[in-house]
């Protein structure tokens, strides 16, 4: 495997993240693309095309939502694609705009990512009712923070979890994103807040679980040589990795996200990373709820199986730890717009490299750094890795 | 930045108005099972990277992405969706080729078109939810609506459409895979039913059920998988605008600049001389017409006049969907564009049988996304 071109990313932009949002899902996205357009120093007229993500149609309720919102994500008269891997679409729009400049087709190529969740009546876990099986699962009213429930619940059981360690990553991120300034639900709250609040399925209750959002985000690719052009500190791509699991997911392993591995020795190989805990200096780890980061963090290797509530615990992962986990606030403390969600994250990163990140700067300098998304039905990794 | 891919194994599941003995995961199998078998290649070991390409609303699914990889052997896998017609994953595919971290690439998709009830409804789903759908249009409205400016605009005639409805439905008679095939006059089709003036009855495609998969590699692994590597020698897309208010109704705008990008990638400077036959969007008859001339097979305003001199029939100089066309095929929503690379592969390869097209050298496919959409995509295929 060699990939011939270099990849860069040179400017990011990102909207308040809010349940609720005025603006149309094309101005969400435009407002994200403007922003990044501009920290890239580069007009519409430079793109040479645009991809996009966005969650599922039924949010919006809008068929064939790509091409409804094109001309808000600037695809207008360009080459324009929406790429849809469900939840870890926002890591993946990047992976798509990576593929597109590395093929030596396109010098400069726009990503964005954008979700408008609080149309949807009368819940969005509604639209989540219709991702299941309608044979087999959909007569049982399942939505998805029932199977979330049964996956807690098993990753607690095999290695004998208690809540507590658990709820630590929430009230870690949650504070983390009170720097933040999109940040819908920053807050300093504690472990007996996340133990008393409201419980939605057994063992998930209302603080181990990520918002409802409205939100945009963006980011802007080039080769190599524009890169160097564009930007004295340019943020390579050096990894990318994805990978789907069966739909059967009542087969799965739930304590162990297998596909997630996968998805991360793809990018590692890639990246040239050989010991992950030790060469990433950073990550953003989808955390959509609280027990997912630590999950996460294990199938990313950046943990062994079952010990990443102990690095939770030990304040490793926290801003100024060895190994700071979602400095951004992650979807529990910024929101969670589906799509929007993940490409937050991979502006982080960027921000965090540049040494942008203001007041959620890690300490450090860090050089290497990682982001990641999870979705479908509990079936996808999708993972990137970047380099200062 | 010289890495050649080629198409190497094709399958396809049966083409059929109404499947309800299959599930869509089981004419997917079917497709896929024959591609690879077309191909030579084992999906668990030798495939690097699948796509699929849905959209939601077809599927009645809110993430249809899940519901890919067993069928297709890719479990485990670098899996995802293209929320877009086949011919996008296609140069999706073709992208990841050439960045050089992938192999070999399959793509599929797919039409389960008899399993929704409430089509129309659906499509309209498609507009502007402020601006346009409370109108409660019919989603034909724009066809009739665009028909009757490009007709105007280009001098072409409702008899011109007409004649390509007559000639693709003919052509669909030889097709295995076609399930409208019929011999009809220009007269039929305008003394059909009206829908939306100027647009008849039998000027729309109907809808057709299948399941199409094709493999891609690249070049030092295509030479040793077949000895008739299909070459792809151009690929192009854009989208106009969404906005039914800003687009230009007389001109595909999209299929224009896809072209002039997948032209100019093929080395193609005269369409009409270069492209020895065409397999092209015609979900409407005008739209055939419309196409032919955004890829500069013809100049502006003399499409209707090569159907009528006969230069688009199968044995005429430069023959326009010699399948059938999604006239004669059926139209497969997001499967479309598959079949257009499908038949332009047989043809290529000279496996095209009763309908085999005297020459076959260099191929152009072409898609456009449908109603309401401004989108589309242009592939040029070659045998070298």
């Amino acid at each position: 495997m060699i990939i011939k071109r270099k990849v860069a990313v040179v400017g990011a932009g990102l909207t308040l993240f809010r349940r609720r949002m005025q603006e149309t899902s094309r101005e969400l996205a435009w407002e994200a693309t403007k922003m990044a357009l501009e920290t890239a120093g580069i007009e519409l007229k430079d793109v040479e095309c645009v991809v996009m993500g966005s969650a599922p149609d039924a949010f919006d309720g809008i068929h064939m939502k790509g091409e409804n919102l094109a001309d808000g994500c600037g695809g207008w008269r360009k080459p324009y694609t929406r790429v849809f891997v469900g939840g870890g679409t926002g890591v993946f729009v990047p992976i798509a705009a990576w593929w597109h400049v590395a093929s030596g087709h396109f010098d400069i190529c726009l990503a964005v990512a954008e979700e408008k969740m609080s149309p949807c009546h009368p819940h969005p876990q509604w639209a989540f009712h219709t991702i299941f099986d309608p044979i087999l699962s959909r007569p049982l009213g399942v939505n998805l923070i029932w199977i979330f429930a049964l996956e807690m619940h098993r990753y607690m059981y095999k290695y004998g979890i208690k809540k507590e360690d658990i709820a630590l990553v929430s009230v870690k991120n949650k504070a983390n994103a009170l720097d933040h300034p999109c940040a819908q639900l920053a807050a300093k709250i504690t472990v007996e807040d996340v133990l008393n609040s409201e419980v939605l399925v057994w063992p998930v209750q209302r603080l181990d679980i990520s918002p409802i959002t409205d939100g945009a985000a963006a980011i802007v690719l080039a080769s190599e040589d524009v890169a160097k052009k564009l930007t004295d500190s340019p943020v390579w791509i050096e990894g990318v990795g994805w990978c789907l699991d069966s739909r059967y997911w009542t087969n799965r392993d739930l304590a162990y996200p297998k596909y997630v591995e996968y998805a991360a020795r793809m990018a590692y190989k890639m990246a040239g990373i050989h010991n992950p805990p030790k060469e990433i200096d950073v990550a953003e780890v989808y955390d959509p709820f609280d027990y997912k980061e630590l999950h996460h963090m294990e199938g990313l290797l950046l943990a062994r199986k079952g010990e990443a509530p102990k690095l939770t615990k030990e304040g490793v992962t926290q801003r100024d730890g060895d190994l700071p986990i979602n400095p951004s606030g992650g979807l529990l403390g910024v929101g969670n717009p589906i799509a929007a969600a993940g490409l937050m994250k991979v502006c982080e990163i960027f921000w965090q490299l540049r040494g942008e990140a203001g007041k959620r700067q890690v300490p450090g300098d860090p050089r290497t750094g990682l982001a990641q998304a999870w979705g479908d039905l509990m079936q996808i990794g999708t993972v990137i890795v970047m380099r200062a | 930045m010289t890495r050649r891919v080629a198409i190497v194994g094709v399958g396809y599941s049966d083409f059929r108005p109404a499947t309800p003995d299959v599930a869509f995961h089981e004419m997917m199998f079917e497709a896929a099972v024959k591609a690879y078998e077309d191909a030579g290649v084992n999906p668990r070991k030798d495939i690097d990277s699948f796509i699929a390409c849905s959209e939601d609303y077809w599927e009645g699914f809110s993430i249809f992405d899940e519901f890919v990889p067993d069928q297709l052997g890719a479990v485990l896998k670098p899996v995802c969706t293209i929320s877009a017609d086949g011919m996008y994953g296609v140069i999706n595919a073709y992208l990841q080729i050439r960045t050089g971290a992938f192999d070999i690439v399959a793509v599929e998709a797919h039409s389960k078109a008899s399993d929704i009830v409430n089509m129309w409804h659906v499509m309209a789903f498609a507009f502007d939810p402020i601006i346009n759908r409370p109108l409660k249009m019919h989603p034909y409205v724009i066809a009739g609506l665009e028909m009757m400016k490009f007709l105007k605009d280009s001098g072409n005639t409702e008899e011109h459409c007409a004649m390509v409805v007559a000639k693709n439905k003919k052509n669909a008679m030889k097709t295995p895979y076609a399930s409208y095939g019929s011999i009809i006059s220009p007269e039929d089709v305008l003394t059909s039913e009206t829908l939306f003036h100027p647009l008849k009855k039998l000027d729309a495609s109907e809808f057709v059920d299948g399941a199409v998969v094709i493999v891609l590699a690249a070049e030092e692994v295509a030479r040793k998988l077949t000895d008739t590597p299909i070459w792809i020698k151009g690929v192009g897309w854009c989208t106009d605008t969404p906005w039914l208010e800003f687009r230009d109704w007389s001109r595909a705008v999209y299929a224009e600049m896809a072209a002039e990008m997948a032209y100019k990638m093929a080395r193609i400077h005269e369409p009409a001389k270069q492209i020895d036959f065409a397999e092209i969007d015609d979900k409407f008859s005008y739209k055939e017409l419309q196409h032919m001339e955004a890829l500069r097979l013809c100049r502006k305003g003399e499409a209707g006049l090569l159907v009528e001199e006969g230069v688009t029939e199968r044995d005429g100089d430069l023959p326009v969907n010699p399948s059938g066309g999604f006239l004669g095929v059926g139209n497969p929503l997001e499967a479309g564009g598959l079949v257009k690379i499908l038949e332009a592969v047989l043809q290529l390869r000279g496996e095209a049988g009763k309908r085999q097209v005297p020459k076959a050298e260099v191929a152009v496919t072409q898609i456009w996304r449908g109603v309401p959409t401004t989108s589309g995509a242009v592939v040029v295929l070659g045998r070298e």
